[in-house]
């Protein structure tokens, strides 16, 4: 006899998807934490490399001008970097921000006990809870992460543009920008991951009977 | 025993370690489970029913004693085992329905095909099927939310049909519902032990239940009390009724 149990990629996303549109707003308030994290690391970084890119040009009066608007910039130096201040920053928005994922799906993870355990009963293996699980927080994290890397972009691109008037267009180092925003995403993605994978586990742990004793 | 044994329970006992005290709920239970049979398992609240339920469900480990089903001892399973035994080998009914909210009635009913291995369009003709067959037609595309509770059991019913069990467990089944909607239920019920041969166990303390049980076995503060056969409960509900 075959004992074989199954749960096809195609149906996880199908039930992932499911369950976010169920719990839609949710979600999206979740995802929006994610958004303005990820929006905030695109915008510090692509700034940085618009004003790398114009610092790299070796022409003095742009170099008058970053340091006007407030960069550091130590004779001789030939790149920035982001201040320790602005990376304690970061880390501390996405910290904030994972916490805040986790937060969002144990609740999610409690919610749906019954759930879990009902799919347990019908014969789920753990790892089809947790492949549930981090569907959803894969399709929320790109989502988020998307919107965020290309807000925080583009409004790098539009700060630079008022700072530094129209030339700035002539001087885009549009690879480099390109590398940050991707940066961005992917970070977000797994920021959304990793938020999951403690609620996810924790589900899949849980016996069928305490899913089922509990109260709706 | 000329007959097949399909469950098979010896000296289970269950406690519940709860810090302070410890709760002992069954204080062994034997029990022999014949195939094709109905069966009810009756007794006050807090008897232990729903405890021995998840005993034989293997949804719970008994703290002493063993489970057979199908003379396989559910303890000794892994966890790919025991997925598969509730998945093909058992199917359950709750006293809560317990239907995936976010899925449509044929999605529920198809899920445990899928985890089956079932090819999708096989499952949903067979889904399809099944709801018509406990009556919902043209049910399939709502979800539980837009159904009533008899309705909503219905599916579940055929949920647990989705992968032609050897075993329904029903805790319950009739307890959230009114009185025609749980004898519809229970006809239903009935209804496919005869025609498929299914062993159908259930945990109730609905009297309704006692019509057409060919076998009711009283619990009584974790022990089996009595256990009847039919033609002794006819002469008994007899009397009852005269
Ligand atoms: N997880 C648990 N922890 C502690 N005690 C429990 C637990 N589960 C059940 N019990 C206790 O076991 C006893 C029997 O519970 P059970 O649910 O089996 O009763 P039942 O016969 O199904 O009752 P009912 O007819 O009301 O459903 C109860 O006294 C209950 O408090
Ligand atoms: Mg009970």
């Amino acid at each position: 006899m075959r004992r074989l149990i199954v749960l096809p990629w195609k149906k996880s996303i199908e039930i992932a998807y499911k369950s976010i549109r169920a719990r839609f707003f949710r979600s999206l308030i979740t995802t929006l934490t994610l958004v303005l994290a990820v929006s905030f690391l695109a915008f510090s970084q692509v700034s940085i490399d618009i004003a790398d890119n114009m610092l790299a040009t070796g022409d003095p009066s742009l170099c008058q001008m970053l340091m006007r608007c407030g960069y550091d910039i130590l004779p001789g130096d030939t790149s920035l970097a982001a201040s320790p201040k602005q990376r304690w920053i970061i880390t501390l928005s996405l910290l904030v921000c994972v916490v805040g994922i986790i937060n969002a799906q144990l609740m999610s993870v409690t919610e749906r006990f019954r759930e879990i355990g009902t799919m347990k009963c019908l014969g789920a293996l753990d790892r089809f809870i947790v492949r549930i699980f981090v569907m959803e927080a894969a399709m929320q994290g790109f989502a988020g992460a998307l919107v965020g890397a290309v807000v925080g972009a583009i409004s790098a691109f539009l700060a630079a543009l008022l700072r530094f008037g129209p030339d700035t267009i002539n001087l885009l180092p549009w690879q480099a920008i390109f590398l940050s925003t991707l940066i961005a995403l992917v970070t977000g993605i797994s920021l959304s991951l990793l938020g999951v994978l403690y609620p996810a586990i924790m589900a899949a742990r849980m016996q069928p009977v305490e899913a089922m004793r509990v109260e709706q | 025993m000329s007959e097949k044994l399909i469950v098979r329970v010896t000296g289970v006992t269950k406690d519940f370690d709860l810090g302070k005290i410890v709760v002992k709920v069954l204080k062994g239970i034997d029990l022999e489970i014949e195939t094709g049979k109905y069966i009810s398992i009756m007794g006050p609240s807090g008897s232990g029913k729903s405890t021995l339920f998840n005993m034989i469900g293997g949804l719970d480990k008994p703290t002493k004693g063993k489970v057979f089903i199908d003379e396989v001892d559910i303890a000794q399973l892994d966890a790919y085992e025991l997925a598969w035994l509730r998945c093909r080998k058992i199917g359950y009914i709750f006293q809560t329905f317990n239907l995936i909210p976010v899925m449509t009635a044929l999605e529920n009913v198809t899920l445990p095909m899928t985890f089956a291995g079932m090819p999708s369009e096989t499952a949903v003709s067979r889904g399809m099927k099944l709801l018509s067959q406990v009556g919902l037609e043209g049910r399939h595309a709502h979800k539980p939310a837009e159904l009533s509770g008899g309705q909503q059991q219905r599916v579940a019913v055929a949920r647990a049909l989705a992968n032609s069990p050897s075993i329904i467990l029903a805790d319950e089944p009739t307890g959230n519902l009114d009185l025609s909607t749980g004898e519809e239920i229970i006809a239903l019920l009935k209804q496919l032990s005869q025609e498929q041969g299914t062993t159908v166990i259930s945990a109730t303390h609905d009297f309704k239940m006692l019509n057409v049980s060919d076998q009711v076995i009283w619990i009584r503060d974790g022990r089996v009390d009595k256990i009847q056969e039919r033609t002794e409960l006819e002469i008994h509900t007899g009397g009852m009724s005269s």
